[in-house]
């Protein structure tokens, strides 16, 4: 029976940890369903990017108070992550405070103590999070695509990390030996008077409490991320990896129609050549985007990073005269339809069963795609590289070739450039007339 | 004024220093064309053998490819690519950005491959080279501030070479708080020009221009013929034409130089 706790403890991580591991599988599968684009070269500049922009926050900083207060919180979660990592090792050999005996008090001391700091800071840092997103008007927080959920959501991770904090405080509070030798409790000294009065009992009852609460919790907010726009903290890393490395004005020259134009430029082509034999004949390729798949995997991990901060929206001057098109919307409606594709896959066995929706229409309509002036300012704000407008330009290429649905101004402006090279209706032979004029 | 051809070129058997690829807008449009002639003169002023496609030169596809027409950019784009590289054209100038970043980022991969300066830059060599010279008189004390046209700024992350200019003219340049990598876009862009906006309650171009307008300048300055069209749309609906002027910054070199 004295292995009751550590049996226990053990089970609940596997589970836990499993479950995790389980839905990140599925966050891969999903990914994989876009279509294949190369974003494997120039790895240096990838790792570098890595280490600037998702490790070293560098885009975040942009915008110095948020920035500033979510370095804290994000410096406060990688560090007290060691403490996590005793946690573990006390609960599956049943040892209290392993590290101390290892490393020696002082260190330990040392190491518990800016814990317990970075717990107070982040704790500080969340409440004020709390407040711009409930109480001050900030206007990226209050968007349509904001209520419900969403909103819901970003407060539930700020609890989740409030209580966090609050366990690991009084868990140290509450740990008599450790209070008794008076180091590394830079914090929870001050919350431990708050138990003078209670029996010793009742203070290691609360101690182990905490203590298992507090693992708990972090196990059930490592399972949360899957189900929450959180995943950043994971995602962002692999995100900026894969980021575009290009100048952020050049647009990708879709391949199919390049073969197709080369060879109706080409007047030695045979018109009524028929394919080589045993090349099977091409399924003709869908041009554009209408549905995820549709997608590289590069955008879909994209919507999977996304963490709905808004700084896109708030920079879009599309959002910023009041169109209806927001950036964080293209992208969390691609998460949205790519997790209902995802359980559409899990509900048939493994094969996607055509359930008459797509990512077109039933999520971004055609008004939020053309309200896009492609000025990359999106693409710019983002802290973690995402591109909302690589998203906005195939669904405008399926609207275009696939559906001939372009406004008509658009059209007419197609047609001039077909019809005499200049988006206007000009004549071709008038090209030079400028250099006549004064 | 003398614009010659890369036509006439090769019937002379001459090869120029460089293209100016002058664009759809630069070439119809009355306001752009003025920014062409500017930019010609300077040219001239500072001896550079250029020469322009004129009849030969058609739309780069830009307008198409982000009104999401693969097929007409591409198009195009081989059309252009196949008289520039005719020409054995290898340096290119040009006053449009959309152009420059076309031609620059997505003409190489279709057989296009080519040197291409904005004139900003170009401009910038010329004077690096001792070939030009900006006189700081004409416009001193002036306050102007600069409007970055995405597809320079962003797109390329030409940020400097107007900005160089501009001061070379003595004139107090003052930023907008929106600047740089954080500059709003004119409204122009992503095939907007040729379309009306979608419902919302501002225009993008009003918008930007009260960026602007908050800097109390006297002259707006960019580097696009489009964001030139949107500004001073803006400039028109705030009431403010007798007191504020949208230029490009060759106009204000040309200007500056008595040309």
């Amino acid at each position: 029976m004295q292995y009751l706790p550590n049996i226990l403890f053990i089970i609940t991580l596997i589970a836990g940890i499993g479950f995790f591991v389980m839905n990140i599988r599925k966050i891969s599968r999903n990914i994989k369903l876009g279509k294949d684009i190369d974003r494997f070269d120039n790895k240096s500049e990838r790792w570098r990017n890595m280490a600037m922009i998702a490790l070293g926050q560098s885009k975040m900083v942009k915008r110095p108070l948020s920035g500033f207060l979510h370095v804290i919180v994000y410096v406060g979660f990688v560090i007290i992550n060691i403490e996590v990592l005793e946690i573990v090792i006390d609960g599956v050999f049943g040892t209290h405070r392993i590290f101390q005996g290892i490393i020696g008090d002082s260190f330990y001391a040392f190491l518990i103590g800016t814990f317990e700091i970075l717990a107070a800071l982040v704790f500080a840092a969340v409440i004020i999070f709390w407040t711009r997103r409930n109480v001050a008007n900030i206007k990226r927080f209050l968007s349509k695509e904001m209520q419900g959920w969403p909103k819901r959501d970003g407060n539930y991770i700020l609890y989740f990390e409030m209580v966090l904090m609050t366990l690991f405080i009084v868990m140290n509070a509450t740990d008599s030996p450790f209070q008794e030798a008076g180091i590394g409790n830079p914090i929870s000294q001050f919350v431990a008077s708050l138990f003078d009065g209670f029996s010793s009992g009742t203070v290691h009852f609360i101690e182990r409490t905490s203590w298992w609460i507090h693992i708990l919790g972090i196990l059930v907010f490592l399972n949360y991320l899957y189900y929450s726009k959180h995943l950043h903290i994971l995602l962002a890393f692999p995100n900026t990896y894969f980021a575009n490395l290009k100048p952020k004005g050049q647009f990708n020259n879709l391949e199919a129609i390049t073969n197709e134009v080369k060879l109706m430029m080409d007047p030695d082509a045979d018109p009524y050549a028929m394919p080589e034999e045993g090349i099977e004949e091409a399924v003709p390729e869908k041009f554009g985007a209408s549905d995820v798949a549709d997608l590289s995997w590069v955008q879909l991990l994209n919507a999977y990073t996304c963490t709905e901060c808004g700084r896109c929206t708030s920079a879009c001057p599309a959002n910023l005269t009041g169109k209806k098109l927001s950036p964080r919307k293209i992208m969390m409606d691609t998460r949205d339809r790519l997790e209902e594709v995802g359980r559409n896959i899990d509900e048939n066995k493994g094969e996607f069963k055509d359930d008459g929706k797509q990512l077109l229409n039933d999520y971004i309509s055609p008004e939020e795609l053309w309200a896009c002036t492609s000025c990359n300012a999106c693409v710019e704000e983002c802290p973690v590289n995402i591109d909302p407008l690589s998203i906005i330009m195939d669904m405008r290429r399926y609207l275009v070739m696939e559906q001939s649905a372009a406004p008509q101004e658009l059209n007419m402006m197609m047609t001039n450039v077909e019809n005499n090279g200049a988006p206007w209706q000009y004549n071709q032979q008038d090209r030079l007339n400028w250099a006549k004029e004064e | 004024m003398n614009v010659p051809t890369m036509a006439e070129m090769m019937a002379q058997g001459k090869q120029p220093e460089v293209l100016f690829w002058v664009g759809a807008a630069g070439s119809y449009d009355d306001r752009a064309k003025k920014i062409s002639r500017a930019f010609v003169k300077i040219l001239h002023q500072a001896n550079v053998d250029f020469a322009v496609l004129g009849t030969e030169e058609t739309s780069t596809g830009d307008a198409a490819k982000r009104a999401g027409n693969e097929f007409l950019f591409q198009m195009q784009a081989m059309m252009n690519i196949e008289v520039l590289n005719g020409y054995e054209i290898k340096k290119i100038v040009t006053c449009d950005p959309h152009s420059f970043n076309t031609i620059k980022n997505e003409y190489p991969s279709l057989g296009g491959k080519y040197e291409v300066y904005h004139h900003t830059q170009f401009i910038q060599d010329l004077i690096k080279q001792g070939r030009l010279k900006i006189e700081d008189a004409t416009l001193k004390g002036k306050r102007v501030t600069f409007h970055d046209p995405c597809y320079l700024g962003r797109a390329n992350e030409v940020y400097e070479s107007p900005r160089d200019l501009i001061r070379r003219l003595g004139v107090n340049l003052t930023e907008m708080k929106r600047h740089k990598s954080t500059a709003l876009c004119c409204g122009a862009g992503g095939a907007q020009m040729f379309k009306d906006a979608e419902p919302g309650d501002k225009e993008v171009n009003v918008l930007r221009t009260e960026d602007a307008l908050e800097t109390n300048p006297n002259i707006i300055a960019t580097g696009c013929p489009y964001c030139i069209t949107m500004m001073t749309d803006g400039i028109k609906f705030k009431e403010k034409e007798a007191e504020v002027v949208v230029k490009d910054v060759v106009e204000l070199i040309a200007e500056a130089n008595n040309l």
